[in-house]
């Protein structure tokens, strides 16, 4: 690693350290107006995510080896199952080989859950929220499907098409195909979702895509859509083609979230990527009783970089990943 | 490696949904033509590695077919032809420090020092006190290469050259 000595100072302006530190201050208030909890849990886990898209790094505390968290979403489920009040946390969240104008592997999160809400009422919420942290000044959001925007901008029903199709919509359009992605339509589904369809919401504004392919439901609960597709109660923030938001109507089996554990561990090994130890913890606290409820997380840098027009990660970060 | 070819990638953006598959945007640049190309991989592939190093050296003579160098720690030498030595020719006379790019341990590319001092060998005389008026005149340097430079320089006159746009940067 080379250090450049005169690489000392801080990158971000005073006046974006000052807007960082008016968001949590906005964020802290907009909960507490509306009896949300603020919680703290552990940075660093004995389980890490199985995610096959999503590495955490680790490091090591008397030789056992620990994962440093990639989402506090574990540990909040935890404290969800034992007393079931709505609850807030902000910290910080790490993702290996993720680095480029939109990723810096250390970032802020914002996670939230609410018991007895379903996803479209959490989007109301976020709303509300980026709304409140816009300076109250109204902003514009829309709310498409997954397959509302594929079939807009892509041309195809994602819910149906196969791997082949979505190769044949790539070729059409002018899409290249990536080195290494054949038959898996997930990949496809990604690329033509980068490729396509993030380049076509509207600069300026928030999308919410809701509704996400079953296959891609991690954490989220399954349903059907009113096609009678099955889907994911899943939803993602966006501004412009900038992805800010995750959020889930919670999966609360215990079973059927360790078939899915072991699913991703299945995908990693025939990716050639390490196995994941399960987090246990939560199982056992699924298995106690998670509550009907619903959650998101938002990330706090590329809010910052939403609402001050900055196109890189690194202008909201004081110190950005080539400073530490 | 791409089709036979050393590269070197110059940027690598990474294109990738929060929860989906990762992909890498690289903008690669020929090492034997310093021509770029764009490539697009999901992130597990990988592209072959090239043995390619960079080495200092230190030009020493031309034989008219090849170029030579030399190592100054070790002493060793390599022979670089005109295709490795490129636009490099046009400013080396000897003794300069240049970072050569070995490809399988034969010299690819040679990058001469961005700036060199080279004598004036003709010229049409000076205009003695035309110093601000920023008219220009060919003359050629004792590496044969020609270069425009102010009305005021002479035969003999030692200039700091800017390598990378061939342009003359004052007297030395």
């Amino acid at each position: 690693m080379m250090i450049e000595k005169e690489n000392w100072p801080p990158l971000a302006s005073l006046e974006l350290i000052k807007t960082r530190a008016r968001m949590l201050r906005d964020i802290r208030a907009f909960f507490d107006a509306r009896d949300v909890l603020e919680v703290e849990t552990p940075l660093l886990a004995s389980a890490g995510t199985t995610d096959p898209h999503i590495e955490s790094l680790q490091t090591v505390f008397a030789e056992q080896r620990y994962c440093l968290q990639t989402s506090p979403e574990h540990a909040m489920k935890r404290l969800l199952a034992e007393h079931g009040a709505a609850i807030f946390q902000i910290c910080k969240v790490f993702r290996d080989e993720e680095l480029g104008p939109m990723h810096n592997p250390e970032f802020s999160m914002l996670e939230w859950y609410r018991p007895g809400f379903d996803m479209h009422p959490l989007m109301t919420e976020v709303e509300a929220l980026v709304t409140a942290l816009a300076g109250g000044h109204l902003q514009s959001f829309i709310r498409l499907s997954y397959r509302q925007a594929f079939e807009q901008y892509a041309g195809l029903n994602p819910h149906q098409a196969s791997a082949g199709d979505c190769r044949e919509c790539a070729l059409q359009r002018g899409i290249e195909q990536p080195a290494g992605l054949y038959e898996q339509k997930d990949e496809w589904l990604d690329w033509l979702l980068t490729q396509l369809i993030f380049p076509a919401l509207p600069t300026g504004q928030f999308t919410f895509i809701y509704d996400y392919p079953a296959s891609q439901c991690a954490l989220a609960r399954l349903k059907e859509n009113e096609q009678g597709e099955l889907v994911a109660s899943r939803f993602e923030l966006f501004y412009g083609d900038t992805e800010l938001a995750n959020g889930f109507h919670e999966l609360t089996q215990a079973g059927e979230q360790r078939r899915r554990f072991e699913a991703d561990n299945a995908a990693r090994a025939a990716d050639n990527k390490p196995q994941v130890k399960i987090d246990e913890y939560l199982l056992a606290a699924m298995a106690s009783g998670l509550p009907d409820c619903s959650g998101v997380a938002l990330g706090l840098d590329r809010l910052l970089m939403a609402l001050n027009g900055e196109a890189s990660i690194d202008r909201v970060l004081a110190f950005p990943w080539a400073r530490i | 490696m791409v089709d036979g070819d050393p590269y070197t990638i110059t940027e690598n953006i990474l294109v990738k949904p929060g929860k989906g598959q990762a992909f890498n945007r690289v903008k690669l640049k020929n090492l034997k033509s310093g021509r770029t190309l764009e490539r697009t991989l999901k992130a597990t592939e990988s592209l072959e590695g090239a043995d390619v190093e960079e080495r200092d050296v230190d030009f020493l003579y031309s034989d008219g077919e090849n170029w030579h160098f030399m190592e100054p720690e070790t002493f060793e030498q390599h022979a670089a032809d005109s295709v490795a030595v490129g636009d490099a020719a046009k400013w080396l006379k000897g003794q300069e420090r240049c970072v050569m790019t070995l490809w399988n341990n034969a010299p690819l590319t040679i990058a001469v020092p961005n700036f060199v001092e080279l004598a004036v060998v003709q010229t049409d005389p000076g205009l003695k006190g035309d110093t601000a008026q920023g008219g220009t005149k060919p003359s050629t340097l004792e590496t044969g290469t020609e270069v425009k430079v102010p009305l005021f320089i002479e035969i003999g006159d030692i200039l700091k050259i800017d390598t990378r746009t061939g342009e003359y940067v004052s007297r030395a």
